[in-house]
């Protein structure tokens, strides 16, 4: 396949509509003399937006989270508890995020009319519905491309947990597919220590002449792909730290918890105090068929440790108005309760939780019935989400990427931001 | 009629029509008392099956227990309390309630002679309560989630079991752990899907007081999906040792209940993906001798203090009323 993504030449950093115009005319409040580590303060740039989104996996229950129903046919056991918003109440299973509501927003009426895991999750990660032959860039790959700075090497598409690089930047090139870590630098990232920094300068330098030759003729995504991946794991190893959450404090470790959510989301912490643009921590599994109640209690206990400290960290080192955070599925979970006091499939009314960068603190956007059963108020899609996400970080959702002289709209046409949402 | 588990049939459908979760006859047989997805107890006069409901917790109640003259019962919820209801009342009002656990009260039993009141939580606690409500002691050692308790009938002891499998001893006079039986197989982690499993769902002890029996789930496969089957685990009382296993292989579902019967059969109550079932084994044998299928999948189960009759709670909104004998020409 010939490439005909962007080639990342200056001239096609931006679209013919100048999508990332209104990027440096974002509200960025600063704060970032709150950082506790200088170091790490004066890598971050003060305009510079990045997300993080924290995936439930499998379907987490919006019954059990974001939109209670307690004591009705649906509401299950788990009572609501009131938030730092008052009049907004979310399970009880969440008593720590509870606490951050006001840092946060609620869209509880996303009616995604899917009930299928592959499917629901393309939806919410790529925000269109997926079309045989037709390939869009992840969220992820997006927000890599839109919201990269030329002054760090590092991946821009970073998904934790995970070991191999992704196909999910489509038409975006390769280099902004996801790279995935496991809280440690990536394997074999050290120098071999038979080989001299010399002898190794010199065989990379070998190497790119060749490369250079061969694409002059023979350029292909394939082999774009090959060169990408050498410069950037070069450009890893000279800062392979940054992976290491081991360099974090035991103390940090103690308080987002010992658990493989808890280390990942400070291992979120610190890529996005390196200047990552986009991470996504995936946390499993949520698809309670059976069980729904004590599986919630279990996971979610670990999600409200880990997440809430995470927000708050980002709060209190001013990185939250710059830092757009995320918390997704594929759908939402059945409100009928199943024989095996489980909870199926569902995308007809179920919610996400949002916050940071320029979403509304402590909105609450649409509404369910008194059940939960279906939305009553301001129905939204994934399309309408994906173009939030990328309007809370100052992009022109609207706007479009110059892919080989083709314009590629960044989110789905058909659909808008939320725009009550956004400050 | 004697006992004939193999006879076994069902004698009453009694309609609630909500998702029933747990019941519990009363001492003396009067009444069965169950609880409901919809926030109610229900209370059902043992004979004719006529019924009351109230709104009792502001969650779900998950089990029962009584003081040993039956006037009393105490239902454990999911709100954090246990309360304390006149049996026999017309319109039952708590008599006591109790804050008892933070997170889900999981499990209650009564000792003997009624002086003490044993409540499991979601906090991973068990603790001791006077019949007035007053805490006795806390029992900390569970790593996990107390899914059940039961008093043995010496009074000297209390056992509580855990989602990890494993069952403390506690003496109850100074709150020591004497011991901690081990069924490992009662649970596993998926580490697919990321999350512990099975637990002990229920414990009992034969009627010689040589055999401790308890019953869950094993072959956990997809614990997100329901596929599993039902397991006991059998341990001499004196030795501490494991004396068998018992599996019901091909049977989906959870063990959720266990008792012995008069005969000294174990009668194990199984709900789940493969529908509900009676299952009834003997304690020397590795598998069960007979089941019944119920109509839909079981929920909870408690025995008639005349030991013929074993009630169901069923998902369809039904409590089933068996009697283990032949039936009546």
């Amino acid at each position: 396949m010939k490439a005909r993504y962007a080639c990342g030449s200056s001239e096609h950093l931006m679209a013919r509509r100048q999508f990332l115009g209104t990027l440096a005319g974002g509200a960025v409040v600063g704060g970032l003399g709150a950082l506790t580590n200088p170091a790490v303060a004066g890598q971050i740039q003060s305009n510079q937006m990045r997300v993080v989104v924290l995936y439930l996996a499998g379907g987490v229950s919006q019954l059990e989270s974001w939109d209670p129903k307690p004591k009705t046919d649906t509401g299950g056991p788990f009572r609501a508890i009131p938030t730092s918003v008052p009049g907004v109440h979310i399970s009880e299973l969440l008593p720590k995020t509870a606490t951050h509501m006001d840092k946060l927003a609620l869209v509880r009426s996303i009616n995604t009319k899917n009930n299928d895991h592959g499917k629901g999750s393309y939806q919410m990660q790529y925000g269109r519905s997926q079309m045989p032959g037709t390939e869009y860039p992840h969220l992820g790959a997006v927000c890599a491309r839109a919201l990269e700075r030329a002054d760090n090497p590092l991946p821009g598409h970073i998904r934790v947990p995970g070991g191999s690089r992704g196909s999910d930047a489509a038409y975006l090139g390769p280099q902004y597919a996801s790279v995935g870590m496991n809280g440690k630098p990536p394997a074999n990232s050290e120098r071999a220590g038979s080989l001299t920094e010399a002898a190794d300068k010199l065989r990379n330098d070998f190497r790119r002449q060749a490369n250079d030759r061969f694409s002059l003729q023979r350029r292909t995504a394939s082999t774009d792909l090959y060169t990408q991946s050498y410069e950037q794991a070069l450009q890893l190893m000279e800062r392979r730290e940054v992976f290491d959450v081991t360099k974090e404090s035991e103390a940090d470790m103690d308080r987002y918890g010992r658990f493989d959510l808890g280390q990942h989301c400070l291992m979120a912490r610190r890529l996005l105090e390196n200047g990552i643009p986009f991470v996504q921590v995936q946390h499993s599994n949520y698809d309670t068929h059976n069980e729904n109640f004590n599986f919630h209690f279990e996971q979610l206990g670990e999600f409200d440790q880990a997440f809430s400290t995470l927000v708050g960290d980002l709060h209190d080192r001013g990185m939250l108005e710059t830092t757009l955070v995320v918390v997704m599925s594929e759908f939402g979970r059945t409100p009928k309760i199943n024989a095996r006091y489980g909870r199926d499939h569902w995308g007809s009314a179920w919610s996400v939780c949002l916050g940071g960068a320029k979403i509304q603190p402590g909105a609450v956007i649409g509404k369910t019935n008194e059940n939960g059963t279906k939305v009553i108020d301001r129905e939204v899609e994934h399309g309408d989400l994906f173009h939030t996400y990328l309007s809370a970080v100052g992009l022109d959702s609207g706007g479009a990427f110059d892919i080989g002289g083709r314009e590629q709209p960044m989110a789905d046409p058909s659909h808008a931001p939320i725009t009550e949402l956004l400050t | 009629m004697a006992l004939d588990v193999t006879k076994t049939h069902v004698l009453h459908e009694w309609k609630y029509g909500k998702p029933m979760i747990a019941c519990r006859y009363e001492p003396q047989g009067r009444f069965l008392f169950s609880s409901s997805e919809d926030y109610s107890l229900q209370r059902w006069n043992a004979e004719s099956g006529e019924k009351i409901a109230w709104e009792a917790h502001d969650s779900w109640v998950r089990d029962f227990a009584f003081l040993p003259d039956g006037e009393t019962v105490i239902s454990a919820g999911c709100d954090d309390r246990i309360i304390f209801w006149p049996t026999a009342a017309e319109k039952p009002e708590p008599k006591v309630e109790v804050a008892a656990h933070k997170g889900w009260v999981r499990c209650v039993d009564v000792n003997g002679d009624g002086s003490l009141i044993a409540s499991g939580g979601n906090d991973r606690l068990v603790k001791l309560w006077s019949p007035d409500g007053k805490l006795v002691k806390e029992l900390a050692g569970h790593e996990r989630d107390v899914y059940s308790v039961f008093f043995h009938p010496d009074g000297r002891f209390l056992l509580s079991g855990d989602l990890d499998g494993k069952v403390h001893q506690w003496e109850v006079a100074t709150g020591k752990l004497a011991r901690t039986f081990e069924a490992k197989d009662l649970h596993s982690y998926n580490g697919g899907q990321g999350v512990h499993y099975g637990g002990i769902r229920d414990i009992t002890l034969s009627a010689d007081k040589k055999t401790l029996a308890m019953t869950g789930l094993h072959k956990a496969s997809n614990p997100l999906g329901a596929v599993n089957e039902p397991l006991n685990y059998l341990f001499d009382w004196e030795s501490g040792k494991e004396v068998r296993k018992q599996p019901a292989d091909g049977i989906k579902g959870i063990g959720t209940n266990i008792d012995f019967l008069s005969d000294g059969t174990e009668l194990v109550a199984s709900g789940g993906s493969g529908g509900g079932y009676l299952l009834f084994f003997k304690a020397g044998e590795e598998k069960h001798f007979h089941n019944l299928k119920l109509k839909d999948t079981v929920r909870g189960m408690s025995v008639h203090p005349d030991g013929l009759r074993v009630a169901t709670t069923h998902y369809d909104g039904h409590i089933r009323i068996s009697k283990m004998t032949e039936k009546a020409a």
